[in-house]
């Protein structure tokens, strides 16, 4: 029968299927995590290029594979690791770095002056497109680097930049080098523990000022691991303990960098235990976190800051009494304890305070729920009687906003709605538009410890994120003040004098700080998290 | 059979390039500023912009864009995602573990569903029949958002019979639960087409024919009914492989398998353009050649199906 043959043939196919299907994926087996290492899970690194790397999940990765300049302590004062000491002129404007001895990049490579100022010229110098590029900006020069487009996003090529290495760097002996700042600052230490500022070894480059193009996918660092084999995308980043090791050695022997895209897939890997650490809680999982994981759930204070700006432009937002009696309409206890399960705290103050030399408590009564005053106050300050609240809908903000509103819907007696736009981005065109786009939710996340860090970006007239439009000449000018200062302590009480101003002119509302909230599995004991959303991995230990 | 084969592939040609088109115009519409979202909420400078404006040609207009797509396509260039990776070798890693998956997802859907599918044809009415036709409707009810992590939380976490996540390289063994997963996309359909196709050839007059020829019933069903019967079915098999390929987006997100879905639902979320063209380019090229299978099967199976 002529009829019979295809069948025969699709079954037979059928099985081939089948059996391939199962046989190729055999060798997973060999690829599970050693016994002297542990695994860690995060989302797939944008770039393994420390100039290039701007999110938490390079950064975790970084902090295994390189030995960064400086440290901080718990009250996040830096000190310095690979540096054996950094000291600056009376000005705080030239910075020596002096490098500790011996140190060695994994390939051998002895780790000298020369290889943080080209990875710095590289990171700065505007065609090479890094990502984390701005934090070069104080470095003296750094805008003979940059190019500006002739025609603005024409068809025309940008003109070649001034300079390709930043005027600012001096090298002075072979461990020893020099930071010339463009401007005085005080904090530039705590600045420069960032992954920006880590060296790139020879081995980087092809040529001068040019990456090697595989150096992403297996970077050769100074640090206590080393990559073991390349970088594979999406699945892991397998890094290895370096034999003698002259820095602070940790106590596990490897680290397994578990890629996921989903946090909720990391959840059921940490609970089916293919997985020591979760960095992130997803917030679905929360409420039963504490029955799975017990007493191996930890919380730790993250640097990040959610708040709500008004549009300034606007005139009904324009009395600051009216601003002040919103903020105490809204009871940020209810919200971070209903909403957010208590994975994050509420906020009274307009810096976080982690950082050295913010207070807890800056913004006082005006960030207290208080519903009668601010009723009182709102009225006789004829505030608007209705409140639209601008948020993107793709952030799971929803939730929140919608009870934040009901809170001022009881409190104040006005009308109050969410009024989602599909994208941060289309959020903030429509501000930049001074359209009316209600009041805009945005959040932050620190670069370096300092308190300059939350009032430049956010509330000086030419912040990078500043997108209210707050201005205030006096604030600026302690801002200004507090960078240029002789010693941090002085630095930081000019901060706080500006912050007070804040209190007064209230151009956002503080509503949360962020919190780490992390699992692991009980293989593992001494897992803390920093502020940048890392895994110390130093500290973290195998239980016995 | 050979001038039928040229013309459709000749056609699958103008196919591509129509599909490839109106993804790309689709993607060009939908993306916003893709360089912002790279690095967050922070700006941009000015330099970093005419940088990378220049790499991805994202300046020119549509049709310019369009063209340094195709024209790299044409020469095996896929080019960058917007994270800097090669997309042929981003191609290359993730198409081999989503095939597995989709292949493990059509055996097991199409051997349940022609198993209980001819069984509950033969006896209409029973107690067999009546209890698939509950179990199809309910799996029919659930949609894959729902099932996949309830299949995840039950029989990974809880009950801890399989890995609650599976790799790029996985196992049989690893891939069983998501393939599972997925093929309750297709195995309710297909098990109502069989069983309608069995139960309506077994009224037919060739087979009342072959009985009355004294033919034992085994062969009977195994041969006369059974062959007509899955004509419909292994055509429904083909057009499925596009559904599990849809499904693989949330399937493979759930499972943490890198594979097409995976990569597609990142490339989305990112405004990634060039990697969610290239990787549905890839889909459409599959669709059309599983597509021109089943109809070449289709006449095998049929003889009075014939191509010119």
């Amino acid at each position: 029968m002529p009829g019979k043959s295809p069948w025969k043939v699709a079954a037979s196919l059928a099985t081939i299927a089948l059996v391939a299907a199962g046989c190729s994926g055999s060798t997973s087996e060999d690829t599970e995590v050693l016994p002297n290492s542990i695994s860690i899970g995060i989302g797939e690194p944008s770039s393994l290029v420390p100039s290039n790397a701007v999110e938490s999940n390079a950064s975790q990765v970084l902090a295994s594979l390189f030995y960064p300049l400086v440290r901080f302590d718990p009250q996040n004062k830096p000190y310095p690791v690979a540096a054996q000491s950094i000291t600056h002129d009376k000005a705080n404007r030239v910075w020596t770095v002096k490098l500790k001895p011996g140190f060695t990049f994994s390939n051998g490579e002895p780790v000298t002056a020369d290889n943080y100022i080209e990875a710095w010229n590289y990171g700065a110098y505007g065609p090479n497109a890094q990502r984390a590029s701005y934090f070069y900006s104080r470095i003296d020069g750094f805008a003979d680097l940059q190019a500006k487009d002739p025609d603005d996003d024409g068809p025309e090529k940008a003109a070649e930049p001034q300079a390709t290495k930043l005027r600012g760097l001096k090298k002075v002996n072979n461990l020893t080098f020099t930071v010339t700042l463009s401007e005085n600052f005080a904090g530039w230490q705590s600045v420069m523990g960032y992954d920006a500022f880590l060296p790139l070894p020879k081995a980087a480059f092809s040529a001068p000022g040019v990456l090697n193009k595989e150096y992403g996918e297996a970077p050769i660092g100074n640090g206590p691991f080393k990559m073991k084999g390349k970088w594979s995308h999406d699945e892991k980043i397998v890094v290895e303990q370096v034999a003698d090791f002259k820095g602070t050695v940790p106590k596990i022997g490897g680290i397994t960098w578990k890629i996921y895209q989903d946090l909720g897939a990391q959840y059921a890997d940490l609970i089916g235990g293919n997985l020591d650490v979760e960095t992130k809680i997803p917030i679905e999982s929360l409420g039963s976190a504490s029955g799975d994981l017990g007493d191996r759930l930890g919380k730790t204070p993250s640097s990040a800051f959610s708040f709500m700006g008004f549009p300034l432009y606007e005139d009904k937002w324009k009395n600051p009494e009216v601003r002040r009696a919103l903020s105490m309409a809204i009871n940020r206890e209810e919200m971070t304890d209903q909403v957010f399960l208590g994975s994050e705290t509420p906020a009274k103050s307009f810096v976080s305070p982690v950082v050295s030399g913010a207070r807890p408590n800056s913004c006082g009564e005006l960030c207290e729920y208080n519903p009668t005053k601010a009723r009182q106050l709102y009225t006789a300050a004829n505030g608007p009687k209705d409140i639209k609240i601008g948020y993107n809908a793709d952030g799971g903000h929803k939730a929140w906003i919608d009870a934040m509103c009901n809170q001022i819907k009881a409190s104040l007696g006005v009308n109050c709605a969410g009024a989602p736009q599909p994208k941060l981005g289309t959020l903030l065109d429509k501000v930049r538009a001074k359209e009316d786009a209600g009041l805009i939710r945005l959040g932050w996340t620190m670069d370096y410890p300092l308190m300059e860090n939350y009032l430049g970006p956010l509330y000086t007239s030419d912040g990078s994120s500043n997108y209210y439009g707050y201005k205030n000449s006096t604030f600026d000018s302690l801002v200004r003040q507090g960078s240029a200062a002789p010693t941090t302590a002085q630095a930081e009480k000019l901060w706080r004098e500006a912050e007070d101003l804040l209190v007064r002119d209230m151009p956002v509302l503080p509503l949360r700080f962020g919190q780490n909230v992390f699992g692991y599995s009980d293989r593992v004991t001494d897992v803390t998290m920093d502020l940048y959303q890392k895994v110390d991995i130093y500290s973290i230990d195998f239980a016995d | 059979m050979f001038r039928y084969i040229v013309r459709r592939l000749l056609q699958m040609v103008l196919t591509f390039f129509g599909a490839t088109f109106v993804v790309y115009a689709l993607m060009f519409a939908n993306i916003d500023d893709p360089l912002q979202a790279l690095v967050g909420d922070r700006p941009l400078t000015d330099t970093q912009r005419s940088a990378l404006n220049a790499q991805y040609h994202l300046n020119d207009g549509f049709f310019t864009q369009y063209w340094h797509y195709v024209s790299g396509l044409l020469t095996g260039d896929l080019g960058q995602s917007l994270t800097g990776r090669p997309i042929g070798d981003m191609l290359a890693q993730a198409w081999p573990v989503t095939m597995r998956l989709a292949l493990l997802a059509i055996v097991i859907a199409a051997a349940v569903a022609v198993g209980a599918g001819v069984l509950s044809g033969l006896r209409r009415g029973g107690a067999f029949d009546t209890v698939t036709l509950v179990l199809t409707l309910l799996v029919l009810a659930m949609p894959i958002v729902v099932l996949a992590p309830l299949a995840q939380l039950v029989f990974g976490i809880q009950l801890g019979w399989f890995p609650p996540t599976a790799t790029r390289d996985a196992n049989l063994y690893q891939l069983l639960l998501p393939a599972l997963v997925l093929g309750t996309l297709v195995v309710a359909t297909e098990l109502r087409v069989t069983r309608a196709s069995v139960a309506e050839n077994l009224r037919s007059d060739y087979v009342r024919t072959a009985r009355a020829k004294g033919l034992a019933p085994k062969r009977v069903v195994g041969v006369h009914v059974l062959r007509n019967s899955l004509i419909p079915v292994v055509t429904l098999i083909g057009v499925d492989i596009g559904v599990l390929m849809s499904g693989a987006v949330v399937t493979e997100g759930v499972f943490n398998i890198p594979g097409v879905g995976f990569n597609l639902l990142r490339g989305i979320r990112t405004e990634d353009g060039p990697l969610v063209v290239s990787f549905v380019s890839v889909l459409v090229i599959v669709f059309l050649v599983i597509n021109l299978i089943v109809d070449l099967l289709y006449a095998a199976l049929d003889p009075r199906i014939r191509y010119e």
